[in-house]
């Protein structure tokens, strides 16, 4: 008997509006309807949020973990790249 | 409870509580039978949540009918110590589960029926019950969106599937009769204006249901005389051994908290 599996979707969660969507965790679903009923009945149950996203995640491209050191590293050493080196007016509020 | 006859128009209230009540506790209890075995964690977890939204619903509608009897005993003790004559439920809630295709049409049958009820009792007589329904509706149709993806997907799949949806709704349709049909309770509550004349929530049933049912490729049975009659105490050979299980605790340990 074919036991293959359901594809594997990421979930994202807004926890409220005006937040970013959050990654949370996955589940299996044979296709996007599904993989959303899922996600809410696995994910919302304790008010967790008020939107969801699934993704396929054969769609997510990730970056290679072994690229690390010239991926990221660079930008260790560019402090003048944060915006600390301003003096704001008082006006400019949130920066 | 035993005693309860609809001869006053306030037994037919706590009757007719019970009924909306016991069909939502039973079902819940059924659906929690499930727990651990859904054939994907997803889906063991939905049926679960549906449980317990049912039990929440039983909850609420129980310690109403606590409330109307006035004896001093409360949602506890009508859910855990009453005799099998005494429970109110439509016999469909009764019925064990099948498979998970079974399962799923039950449901669909089953909400469908709850969101003819909650719209028609927001304008009760009986406020709480009114209340009650105002939180229940969006449960129901959010149970009733999950069970008609599920029946469509599974009437509409493999012929295996197929086959066990048409037998499942064979098995299951003579049972609805039991949501439309008139008892003297129903009769009563109607005429307290504390609900609807159940005849008029077959239209609505029909237009949720059929619609699915023809997406799913199956075959509507046609009607039969065979009138089910759990809400009056009537049940199936299948009653008694729910309730062995679900009462035990408290059959073995009176008052056991935890």
């Amino acid at each position: 008997m074919n036991r293959s599996e359901w594809p594997l979707w990421e979930v994202f969660i807004r926890s409220r509006s005006g937040l970013d969507h959050k990654h949370c965790g996955s589940v299996h679903a044979p296709d996007a309807r599904m993989a959303l009923a899922n996600a809410r009945d696995v994910y919302t149950r304790r008010l967790e949020g008020v939107s969801l996203w699934v993704v396929k995640s054969t769609d997510i491209h990730a970056s290679d973990p072994d690229a690390k050191p010239e991926m990221f590293d660079p930008a260790e050493d560019k402090i003048y790249r944060h915006p600390t080196f301003y003096t704001l007016p008082d006006e400019v509020n949130h920066m | 409870m035993s005693t309860v006859t609809a001869t006053s128009a306030s037994a037919a209230q706590l009757d007719y509580v019970l009924r909306i009540g016991d069909s939502a506790l039973i079902l819940g209890q059924r659906l929690s039978e499930w727990c651990g075995h859904g054939p994907v964690i997803e889906e063991d977890i939905a049926l679960t949540n549906t449980a317990l939204d049912l039990i929440g619903q039983a909850r609420l509608l129980l310690t109403h009918a606590a409330t109307l009897e006035g004896k001093g005993r409360d949602e506890d003790a009508l859910a855990f110590l009453r005799a099998e004559h005494a429970y109110r439920n439509l016999t469909i809630c009764e019925l064990p589960n099948g498979d998970f295709g079974r399962t799923v049409l039950r449901n669909l049958l089953f909400a469908a029926w709850q969101m003819q009820l909650w719209p028609a009792l927001a304008g009760s007589t009986d406020a709480q019950l009114a209340a009650i329904a105002g939180k229940s509706v969006k449960e129901s149709r959010y149970h009733l969106q999950h069970a008609a993806d599920w029946t469509v997907r599974l009437g509409d799949g493999t012929e295996v599937s197929h086959a066990r949806m048409q037998r499942a709704l064979d098995d299951l349709w003579p049972y609805t009769a039991e949501f439309f049909a008139a008892t003297a309770t129903d009769e009563q509550a109607q005429a307290a204006g504390i609900g609807p004349a159940l005849s008029s929530l077959a239209a609505g049933w029909e237009q949720a249901v059929l619609p699915v049912l023809e997406r799913a490729t199956l075959k509507v049975p046609a009607r039969t005389p065979f009138l089910s009659h759990g809400k009056e105490g009537r049940h199936s050979e299948h009653m008694g051994h729910l309730l062995a299980e679900m009462q035990y605790l408290q059959r073995a340990f009176p008052g056991a908290k935890w």
